[in-house]
């Protein structure tokens, strides 16, 4: 690419032509403040932090948007830019609570780094604002428009990226706002609860609903015997809440951090995936064999779940009646391990770590009670859990490494797959091809499947029946597939989605900092995670083939039908 | 359904459902409708149509100040609020209009025949304080002409 020379504070740079000079400024090190800026996202310059001064140009000139162009001067570092940001900062501050220590977003909030960074000690908060009404309508995350900036992050990844369509920005002038129309609750519109708006919100404005209360109480109460399970995705990202890298691999230290919290089992979600492999993958074989609904739709991700039973009631036959893994450990947990344990169900209490809100959501839903009780009992978001864990008095990369309890906590490297997009498609593409052709698969790898691309797909060639599959993420791709789907036009056996970017890996229970590049080096670490596993395939792992043999009986049987496989409901 | 003229079916079948259309067809939905404003069916029918989010068409109805988001009176009484009017003495002319329909801006009276709103510039600075009645400008006024306006509305009305 043609590079544009330039300077910058009066050294002599390039940056390759098109470059904004927000983005030619960070590559060499130069920091220039943003608040609506979002590496992801398109631009919207509507903070005005980013302002520098530009040679020849009598005002200030946005760097988010500001293409560089030869021989331009740019100075970032002047009295005039400094006083004038801290203008800007005292402007958004002087309409913002002043109540930073109880906030949840305190330590992680952009809006309260730069004040912090730019000395920000007094304002001038002559308006005394409005309480506007903080949303706590749903299980899984809270809006309080008072901590808005109105930067537009929230509304860009909520209509273009999910396609979602809820939080847009009203009125105008000082009377803006984002949120649903007509002020309207996220319970009364059509909210999936991805939560993806959380991850790029600034400031407080947007978080998960905080959960961990719940968890201490069980845990402080000795009547209950606190079991905890672990999504695939949380593994390769824990380690960022304590200041690694994202990609960094931390099973066995998380392992630990929850033994040390004061769990009584740690267990595996990745346990229940193998499980839900053989379940799903014999569901698709039967739908293939008898002339069921097809394509079969993948259920794990609860956002995708409720995206359907808003927008594609017409579909939901389609989906796999397989619960999540998250709701078949619940159902296990309180029927098969309190046999196995000899504790009453009554007196277990399951907890999830989750990359997602959605799941919060999930686990209420009134129909995931066929044990007898509420299967999940809480869940926490991968925040969350880096939140307990600090209150713990974790030294999270200090720790011991440490190994999951048996028997929930065997798995294989396929269901560690669940955490990327594609993974799940992968996972049951190896169990699937080994039971209809009756040989082993030597190339594991489905790399078709695998990456950013938001649908992909790929041919599995099945005893000589060719048999199609999709994969997609994120829900704008989703309703691409999705119309196709209806139109007729989709000729797949079985199709993969996840709700979020990237899959779970890109949740929006992960920590903040989410973005393509972090996501990328997630889904590394899963393949990694996989391949360094001494068995790959779901159907090879010896706990779910003893809980077949022991409980069960067998994929699709009747004790699976009542506590593995569920129902939708039509929610247009 | 509009009983006033056309049914917002009609309305975009007659706009067209590009994205540009929209903001044309909230007017012509406004002013079909009786009482002046735009409701949430007609919002969610238009969304569905143009394929936009409910969320974006209420973003462009609530971002206008010509399109209203509640039923308004028979009689819409606009005041321009920017800074000629200001100047020319609008803050006069209002108090007298509010005292006459006794309702304050941005109110409906109660038997919902005047509406009385702060509109942003009506193109007229040079006839400023200005002020719009069902659409017609009136400049250069004083407290007592803007009075005789409404009176004279009323009267029109009872005729």
């Amino acid at each position: 690419m043609e590079q544009v020379a330039m300077k910058i504070n009066g050294a002599a740079v390039s940056a390759p032509q098109g470059s904004t000079i927000l983005e030619a400024a960070r590559q060499l090190g130069v920091k220039i403040p943003s608040l609506c800026h979002h590496p992801d996202q398109r631009v919207k310059a509507n903070c005005r932090v980013c302002v520098v001064e530009v040679e020849g140009s009598r005002n200030l000139m946005p760097a988010c948007s500001t293409r560089v162009a030869p021989g331009m001067e740019i100075r970032t570092n002047t009295a005039r830019v400094r006083e004038t940001v801290q203008t800007i900062l005292e402007l958004i501050l002087s309409n913002h609570p002043q109540d930073c220590p109880n906030c949840i977003r305190n330590g992680n909030c952009e809006l309260r780094q730069l004040a912090a960074d730019y000395g920000m000690r007094e304002y001038k908060a002559d308006i005394e604002p409005v309480a506007l009404p903080i949303d706590t309508s749903t299980l899984s995350l809270v809006r309080d428009p008072n901590k808005c900036i109105k930067c537009g992050r929230c509304a860009e990844v909520c209509h273009h990226v999910q396609e979602t369509g809820i939080l847009y920005s009203h009125f105008r002038s000082t009377d803006i706002g984002v949120a649903p129309e007509y002020g309207k609750q996220l319970s009364e519109v059509n909210c999936v609860l991805c939560g993806q708006c959380v991850l790029v919100c600034p400031t407080g404005a947007l978080h998960e609903k905080d959960d961990i209360p719940a968890v201490w109480a069980a845990i402080d109460n000795h009547e209950k015997h606190v079991v905890v399970q672990v999504a695939p995705a949380v593994r390769v990202s824990i380690a960022e809440e304590f200041g690694q890298a994202p990609g960094t691999i931390a099973t066995d230290k998380l392992v630990s951090a929850l033994r040390f919290a004061g769990f009584d089992r740690v267990f595996d979600t990745d346990f229940t995936a193998d499980l839900t492999i053989l379940e799903e993958g014999h569901e698709l074989l039967r739908r293939l064999q008898t002339g069921g609904t097809l394509p079969m739709l993948t259920s794990c991700s609860p956002g995708w779940i409720k995206f359907m039973e808003h927008n594609y009631p017409d579909l939901l036959p389609h989906l796999s009646t397989c619960k999540s893994p998250q709701q078949m450990f619940g159902a296990l947990a309180k029927t098969y391990y309190a046999q196995l344990s000899g504790i009453a169900p009554e007196d277990i209490f399951v907890v999830s770590i989750m990359p997602c809100t959605a799941k919060k959501f999930e686990s209420a839903r009134p129909e995931m009670a066929d044990s007898g009780y509420r299967d999940v009992d809480a869940v926490l978001t991968t925040r969350e859990l880096g939140r307990l864990l600090r209150q713990a008095g974790v030294d999270f990369n200090k720790l011991p490494p440490g190994e999951f309890d048996a028997p929930l906590g065997v798995s294989t490297g396929a269901a560690a797959l669940f955490g990327a997009t594609g993974g799940v498609m992968e996972a049951a593409l190896r169990t699937v091809y080994e039971v209809v052709v009756q040989e082993e698969l030597t190339e594991v790898n489905f790399t078709e499947v695998r990456g950013m691309a938001g649908i992909k797909e790929a041919t599995v060639d099945l005893n000589g029946l060719p048999v199609k599959v999709a994969v997609a993420h994120g829900l704008a791709h989703a309703r691409r597939l999705m119309d196709d789907v209806r139109a007729g036009q989709a000729d797949y056996a079985f199709v993969e989605v996840m709700c979020c970017p990237g899959g779970c890996i890109g949740g929006g229970g992960q920590p903040y900092g989410t973005g393509t590049a972090s996501r990328e080096a997630r889904i590394a670490a899963t393949y990694a995670v996989d391949a360094a596993m001494p068995l790959r395939k779901s159907h090879h792992n010896p706990a779910v083939q003893q809980l077949y043999q022991d409980f069960l009986g067998q994929p699709l049987g009747e004790k699976s039908h009542h506590l593995l496989h569920t129902a939708y409901c039509d929610r247009s | 359904m509009l009983d006033k003229g056309k049914s917002v079916q009609a309305i975009i079948s007659e706009i067209g459902t590009s994205k540009t259309a929209l903001l044309p067809i909230l007017l012509a939905v406004q002013d079909a409708s009786p009482a002046h404003y735009v409701n949430e069916a007609a919002m969610n029918e238009i969304a569905a149509r143009l394929k936009l989010s409910r969320s974006r068409v209420y973003s462009t109805a609530s971002f206008y100040s010509e399109i209203s988001l509640k039923p308004r009176g028979r009689n819409i009484v606009q005041v321009c609020v920017n800074a000629p009017c200001e100047n020319a003495g609008k803050a006069a002319i209002i108090r007298a209009l509010e005292n006459e329909l006794t309702i304050t801006l941005g109110e409906t009276s109660a038997d919902a025949q005047f509406t009385l709103e702060g509109v942003n510039c009506l193109g007229a600075c040079y006839l400023s304080p200005a002020i719009k009645v069902n659409g017609r400008l009136y400049g250069n006024l004083t407290a007592a002409a803007a009075v005789d306006i409404i009176r004279q509305c009323r009267e029109g009305e009872a005729n």
